[in-house]
Formats: C-alpha cells, structure tokens, sequence
C-alpha cells in the first residue's frame, strides 16, 4: 500500500552549510494494508526524518515515496490534501499539536478541510461520536483550552481526529511516550481498535522495543540512518542478526528476567 | 535485625493553593532498611516527588507539613532547623539527584566548579581537598577523572548523569535519592547508570538508594524493596521480587500489565488497559483512591478508606479485597 524506495535525507548545517549530517540513509519500507508495523531506533536514528518524509512534511534528498502505486514524495495542493486525508500522523506531543490560544474544537473540526464538504449538524455528530470512541465524554473536552486537558486526553483528541478522518494508514511517532504506565496502553489500544475497526494499518515509530514488539504484526529496527533488521517481532527477539538488535535486546530492561550481574 | 537506616510516619503534607489544598502526601509509612535500593513507583501526579522532599526534611512554601516524623538514622529530621538540616543532613547524610538534573546544570561553569559550589554548602574545604576527593571517588567508579574540567554540554547525557550521581557521594552520605535518573536516556546509557548504582551500593560508598521512578522494570532490575504510591497513598508494598511478579492490589496489577516489554509474557497477555486516569489530589474521590477505576471496587471501597495492612512479615496492601480473607 505504502512503498518507500531509497530514501535519504542529507541536512546542511554549519557555515554556509558544509557540514553534511546524512539523517536517512538509502532506506526502503513497505507497509501493507492491516498491518501494525514498528520503526524502532534511538534519538538521532532518523526514523523521524523518515516518517516525516512518509508524511510529505518535507521532500527527501533523493528517493521517492509511492501510495497505491502513485508517488507522492512532492505532492502539492488539492493532491497533497487528498494524500493527507489518506495517510494521517499523530505525534509524540499533544502540546505541541494544539494552538494554544485555541480550543480543542478547532482541532477537530479543521479535520473536515481534509473532507467532502457536509453541514454543521453532520460535523458535530461526527465530532461527538469520534470522541466517544476513544473514550471521552465530548462535554468534558469540547470548548475546553489544550492546557485544560491531561496528555493522555490530549493524546485521545489527537487520535479522535482519526476517527473522523478514517485514514487507510496512521503514522504515529512516539505517541505514548510522554504518558504514564496506565494511560499509555489505553492508547495503543485505540490504535488497535482503529485498525480493526477500519482495516486500516499503523506504523508507529518508537525508541520503545517492549512496545514494539507487544503490538506488531512486523518490526523494522532502524541505526544510523538505516535500516538493520526487519521481520517478526518473536522471530526478530529470539534471533537478532544485527549488532545493534542484539544490544537493545540485552539492554532493555526486562519484567521476568533479571540482567546479568545484577 | 539492625535499625532502619530511614522510618517514615504518618507522614501528611500539603500545597497550599488558591483552589484549595493538595493533599500531595496523606498518611505515608515508609521504612528504608540498610543496605537495600527501595524502589518508589507511581505515575506523575501522585505524590512520589513531594514524598521524596518531606523525607529529605525540605520542606517549604507552598508545600506545608501536617504531621508525621522521619527519622534518619535516629536523627529526628523534621524538627530540626534549616540551617541544622543543611550542615548536618543534606551531603553528609543524605543526598539528592532531582530528576531532570542533567539539563539543570549552568552551562556557563566548568563541572569541577558546581561541585565546589556545592560542596561548600555542606562543608569548608579547600579547593585542593574537593579535587582530590572528586579523583578518587571518580576511580573508584571508572569515571574519566578529566570530565571534571570540562562544561556540561561536553559531556553525553549519560556522563552527565553518571558525574552528577558520583558528585553526590563526595561526602559519603549514608543515603542517596535519585529522581527518574535515567527517563532521558537511550536504554544502553540507562544500564550504564543502574549499573553504577548498584555499584555504589555494593562497594559500600552508600548504604541505601531510595529510586524514584514509573518504570516497573528498572525497578525490576535494581530495587530490593519497592512501595507502589496512588493518589498520595502507599497502596502496596513488599520485596521487589513479590511486588513486581505477584502484585495484590488491584492498582499495582494494572499497572505491572501495563509493561510492555520484549518478553513472551508481555506479548501473550496482549494489550490490558485501566479505564480513567490518576484522581485530583484537590478533591480525590471517597473512601479508597482507586475505586473509580477499579474491576474490583465493592460498596465499601466507596465509603471507607482501605487501612495499610500486613500482609506476611514486610509486605503490605491496603484494599478490602484482601482484609476480608483475613478476617476470613
């Protein structure tokens, strides 16, 4: 469904840009349609350089990008909305989602510049029932100010805008990583529920390989710009190939069983 | 058995705001046995933070003591002055590495001279004296004894946490506080840091770690004790091993299934969610914290508050399901 093809991205910096920083380096992915799928890497890995190339937030050095065989990597006005109301991201901070002199509405409502136009009473009963399907009360956000609501609901209007939207692909980039123990696997749920519900696929791209692995169906493990392993989340952890796999494995820390040494 | 390095009683506080009181701590019992790492868990809001400060007897405005005593190696902290509290408890008996300490450095001073500013808080020492207390303490944890010249942006944020913890123990207090020491970390430079401190611990340069954090499998890794906080309320506590695997409060079960981590069990139980998020410490709900959000919540949990109850020798929980097999 989705198809990256030799992406790399090269960002200049220093005087006159001479220092070369090459952020993704010659990758291809490809994401099928149901599918949850895992970017896993450290800061500074690049896999969010590639999803925001994926999203056609910005252009790729060289590469190019393809959905349902069209290409994508530079589209631009009325294509690029309808690529958009396909392929949606959800981010790592709700905050930084959310204009805060604004209320939460807007959010959603700006949703439908993505759609078929329909009238107000249609957008409401949309809006209430894609908040209620991610598990808020429409009256406990609608109206309210970001600032007034806790992450994890900020987090859940963020993903409220899926529901609208019904996009075939969500890219979501570190969704969970600012939420506690408890309201964190609440949102991976909905995640999941989407893609049920819809059939539609996810990537969701993390430094967390416990998340990863709990919830894909396919993992890519990402390194300095490259991808180094790819495959079954059990089959990936039982058998890393890579260097780097076998490190994070040993490093993370583990529930049932205790590192060496301490 | 010896004597508990800290005890912990009733220990009440509060945040004096304009919209009321946050009663932040309510009634917290705490025991920190020598020579152990007590694990302090819960999510953000709960209190972990301002228990941490009443047991380290910094206490001010806007957080306010109601009651409760600490005592820290028979020292009754609480009723001592400020200016006693600094001299005699803070660096010298206890030390504290708040969390997000790693980017609160000023970035204008070389490392060597924050550690002279602080040390000079506790005790006068010459310049000559702090420095070779830094060479050897840096030895004996395989730290580069150089980084102590250099500015904090040199350092990696590993380093930086690795130096601020050693920076810690330069006067050999008996207890250390460490505050989510390793949540801006890549995973392979927060085993570096536990595995320092679990090595300041054996090698006896401190005697016991209070870890404050919401990650259940650090905990896992290091603690030897941990308590599970909600709300402002110890729920459970026990023997890391006990409470982490075998968890009896139905909050401490919500959220060991709540880990995600890269082992079968994690993948075979799939995704198990708690409905609701953390209550307001403003107004938190009736009778026991967690009824709102509990599978298990009976009428009483709606009225009455669930006491602290021993449940075997050292491991307790405070819920109704579990006072009834008692009675039972």
């Amino acid at each position: 469904m989705l198809e990256a093809k030799g992406i790399t991205k090269v960002f200049r910096t220093g005087f006159l840009g001479r220092q070369k920083v090459v952020a993704v380096d010659n990758v291809s992915m490809a994401v099928r349609k149901g599918e949850i799928v895992s970017l896993v890497g450290e800061s500074g890995s690049g896999k969010t350089t590639l999803c925001r190339i994926i999203l056609r937030l910005i252009t790729p050095t060289s590469g190019a990008v393809f959905y349902d065989g069209r290409e994508v990597t530079r589209l631009r006005g009325k294509e690029l909305k309808w690529y958009w109301s396909k392929v949606h991201g959800v981010f790592q901070d709700p905050y930084a989602a959310f204009h805060p002199f604004y209320r939460v509405d807007r959010v959603l409502y700006q949703v439908f510049n993505l759609l078929p136009p329909t009238s107000y009473e249609e957008k409401k009963r949309l809006v209430h029932e894609a908040l209620t399907s991610v598990g808020l009360r429409p009256e406990e956000v609608l109206g309210k100010f970001p600032h007034e609501l806790s992450g994890g609901m900020r987090q859940r209007v963020a993903i409220a805008r899926c529901f609208i939207l019904k996009p075939e692909l969500i890219i979501a980039d570190e969704p969970v990583s600012m939420l506690d123990a408890s309201t964190r696997m609440g949102i991976v749920r909905l995640f999941r529920d989407f893609r049920d519900l819809n059939n539609s696929s996810v990537v969701f791209v993390t430094h967390d390989l416990g998340l990863a692995y709990t919830v894909s169906d396919r993992i890519l493990i990402m390194y300095k710009g490259r991808i180094v392993e790819e495959g079954d989340p059990v089959e990936v952890m039982e058998h890393p190939n890579h260097p780097y796999t076998r490190r994070l494995r040993e490093d993370v820390p583990l529930m049932y069983r205790k590192w060496e040494g301490f | 058995m010896a004597e508990p390095l800290l005890i912990g009683l009733n220990l009440r506080a509060f945040y004096r705001l304009k919209m009321g009181g946050v009663r932040a701590v309510d009634g917290v019992d705490i025991t920190v046995p020598r020579g152990s790492i007590v694990g302090l868990a819960g999510e953000s809001g709960c209190g972990k933070t301002t228990l941490v400060n009443v047991l380290l007897a910094n206490v001010r405005p806007p957080l306010e003591l109601l009651g409760g005593s600490v005592l820290l190696d028979g020292l009754d902290v609480l009723k001592m002055s400020r200016d006693e509290v600094r001299k005699k408890v803070w660096g010298v008996k206890v030390s504290y590495v708040p969390q997000a300490a790693l980017n609160a450095l000023n970035p204008t001073k070389r490392i060597i001279d924050l550690i002279r500013d602080a040390v000079r808080q506790h005790t006068p020492a010459t310049d000559q004296e702090i420095v070779s207390m830094c060479k050897r303490r840096f030895e004996e944890l395989n730290l580069p004894f150089d980084s102590i010249y250099r500015y904090p942006h040199e350092l990696s944020g590993g380093m930086r946490q690795r130096v601020i913890i050693a920076t810690s123990t330069l006067l050999n207090p008996q207890l250390l506080f460490v505050d989510e020491p390793t949540s801006a970390l890549d995973v392979s430079t927060q085993k570096q840091v536990l595995r320092m401190l679990l090595d300041i611990k054996n090698d006896r340069i401190i005697d016991s770690i209070v870890f404050v954090t919401h990650e259940l499998p650090l905990l896992r890794q290091i603690a030897s004790h941990v308590y599970i906080m909600y709300a402002g309320k110890i729920v459970e506590y026990g023997p890391a091993e006990e409470i982490l695997l075998e968890p009896q409060h139905p909050y401490t079960k919500a959220l060991m299934y709540s880990v995600m981590t890269p082992e079968p069990e994690s993948r075979q139980r799939g995704i198990i969610s708690i409905p609701g998020e953390p209550p307001s410490l403003i107004s938190p709900p009736p009778g026991c914290r967690f009824h709102p959000r509990c599978p298990h919540a009976m009428d009483i949990c709606r009225t009455r508050e669930p006491a602290l109850v021993e449940l075997r020798s050292g491991s307790g929980v405070a819920c109704f399901l579990h006072h009834s097999k008692e009675a039972a």
